[in-house]
């Protein structure tokens, strides 16, 4: 098999087979946890705090106050590497044909050199998030197989994505193949792991906000 | 075919009407090829100037004949088109002016006369699903492959039939058509791919083996690298629209009209390995994507089989849409599923709970 058959197989039967993966995955979770239900709440709700799902859901994406002093590394590690890893998904040319390919979708990309300076920036990012987890004592304990495999499934992408684009092996079609053999792997396993929350993230703000909105907490 | 009989190459190129000029040019250009130094030139011409004139002959197997095509419909006569066509070319039954038993008769003479030195030089695939498929003078391809690599110094496989098997080997591969090399086996064979392969770099093959008396080093895929080390996107003189975000999005647009990037029309150009974007065609005048059609990627194996032509190369192939939609009605069908046996858990959660009140627990044990 020659690398562009692998390639070819990457982004045909190999991406077709991990979105179908990811599809049944992702239905089977969401309809799983919405048909979990709650008790009946009996209680009057509080008026104080409308909205306050739809706040939540934003207001979670800052840092509460004082928490970026304690934890500087975990905030901007996490903001870079997150904004990074939009513009590299989201902006680069060959991205968007993959998305206008599957959903007929399609968007003015962004110059190279700014899809590139973004990449970097989420590796590095990654890489340092990834120490700090390490040296810091609490924070490995509190990490599990699943934290690791959800960072190795992100990573790879974004480093072959790299790599490919700058033609760091002299093969840029075996790289380009493993770039988009990886971007399979994380596509399927995407809902069976912590990477859950690019789809569960929403909701699960939404209605930890309502609930706390519901008994009178501001959100 | 009119052709020197013996000698060396250069007094063979200057009977044919090259002049030193011309000639140092191409010596220039191979030097320039194989990554030379300019000091090198004057070296090469010498080399070529002595070199005894190689005996080359050409078989044409399953092919449409634009290999040969292309080395012999240039504007103006190349010197590379003369070292092969007047040089050395022994056999090649498209070309020669004899036919029937006399064309026959002359490979066989060539290849007595050459035993262990001849070039073989092969176009097209070889059908292995029946032999009558294609046959020469009512020779199969395969006889007609083994008798004459089995005397050759070197084989070069020209065009992606010969090297990979080309568009006859397409899916379904309805004749069983396998490339040269999958026959021979015991010999070194150079592929030259490309639908068709660039003149020079078939030429370059064989002048290298005429200067340096070897063959020159080839990659995973047995195509020489000094020609195939690239990609066609690293060389193409498009690809500062690339970087800079503009693309083509109709053959007719305004981006079309600006020569911006033709990926998003399914240009090949970042997975293709080929001289194309820098040797170019008709005396350097242009190329396809200079046309403004994207590169098929036609010097790489299998590439009829490898996606469609007018699809990014990010772009998904294949029936995506459908194996979702399975997906789909699966994964709610499942999730409907998880629901009803977690719905009886928790119905049988609640059957076994037992309910304490005070009075037991003040009961004495």
């Amino acid at each position: 098999m020659t690398c562009l058959e692998i390639l070819t197989w990457a982004r045909g039967p190999g991406l077709a087979l991990a979105l179908a993966v990811a599809v049944f995955g992702v239905l089977l979770r969401l309809v799983e946890i919405q048909a979990l239900g709650r008790k009946p709440d009996l209680a009057t709700p509080r008026e104080t705090s409308p909205g306050s799902g739809w706040h939540t859901i934003l207001s979670r994406t800052l840092p509460p106050p004082g928490m970026v002093k304690r934890a500087p590394l975990t905030y901007f590690g996490g903001y870079v590497f997150h904004i990074g890893l939009a513009v590299a998904v989201f902006g680069f040319a060959p991205h968007i044909e993959v998305i206008r390919g599957l959903f007929g979708l399609r968007w003015p990309g962004l110059p190279n050199l700014v899809v590139d300076l973004a990449t970097i920036a989420a590796i590095v990012a990654m890489i340092a998030v990834l120490v700090g987890r390490l040296v810091d004592p609490v924070k490995r304990l509190l990490s599990g197989v699943g934290d690791w495999l959800a960072w190795t499934l992100t990573f790879v992408p974004l480093a072959t994505g790299y790599a490919a684009f700058h033609h760091m092996t002299e093969d840029y079609t075996l790289l380009l193949a493993i770039h988009v053999l990886s971007v399979d792997l994380l596509l399927a396993l995407l809902p069976f792991t912590k990477l859950f929350h690019v789809v569960s993230l929403v909701m699960a703000r939404w209605y930890n906000g309502q609930m706390a909105g519901r008994k009178g907490v501001a959100a | 075919m009119k052709r020197p009989a013996v000698g060396p190459v250069g007094s063979a190129l200057r009977e044919s009407g090259v002049s030193r000029r011309d000639f140092l040019g191409f010596c220039a250009t191979l030097a320039a090829a194989y990554a030379l130094p300019s000091s090198s030139i004057q070296a090469i011409a010498a080399a070529l100037e002595k070199a005894p004139r190689a005996s080359v002959i050409w078989l044409s197997f399953q092919e449409c004949t634009g290999c040969t095509e292309s080395l012999t419909r240039s504007n103006a006569p190349s010197v590379e088109t003369l070292i092969l066509e007047q040089v050395s070319l022994d056999y090649h039954h498209t070309l020669q002016a004899a036919s029937g038993e006399a064309a026959e008769r002359a490979r066989d003479e060539a290849m007595q006369g050459a035993m262990g030195k001849y070039l073989l030089i092969v176009d097209g695939s070889v059908p292995l699903g029946n032999p009558g498929y294609s046959t020469i003078a009512g020779v199969s391809n395969v006889d007609m492959l083994k008798e004459a690599a089995k005397g050759a110094a070197a084989v070069i496989a020209v065009g992606s039939c010969a090297a990979y098997g080309g568009l006859p080997a397409a899916l379904p591969n309805p004749t069983g058509a396998v490339p040269v090399s999958r026959i021979v086996t015991d010999k070194p064979v150079v592929n030259v791919p490309g639908c068709p392969p660039i003149p020079v770099v078939i030429t370059g093959v064989l002048a290298h083996f005429l200067t340096f008396g070897t063959l020159p080093e080839l990659d995973e895929h047995g195509r020489p690298k000094v020609f195939y080390g690239e990609t066609i996107h690293d060389r193409c003189y498009r690809r500062p629209f690339y970087d800079q975000g503009k693309f083509a999005e109709t053959f007719d647009d305004e981006g079309a009209r600006r020569g911006w990037c033709l990926f998003k029309l399914g240009c090949k150009g970042p997975v293709t390995y080929n001289a194309c974007a820098t040797t170019k065609w008709n005396n350097g005048v242009s190329f396809p994507i200079q046309s403004g059609h994207g590169c098929l990627g036609c010097s790489e194996p299998g590439f009829w089989d490898v996606g469609p032509f007018y699809k990014a190369l990010s772009m998904p192939v294949g029936n995506v849409k459908k194996t979702v939609g399975i997906a789909v009605a699966g994964g709610v069908a499942a999730g409907a599923a998880m629901a009803i046996a977690n719905r009886g858990k928790k119905a049988a959660a609640k059957a076994a709970h037992a309910k304490v009140g005070v009075e037991d627990l003040e009961k004495k044990p």
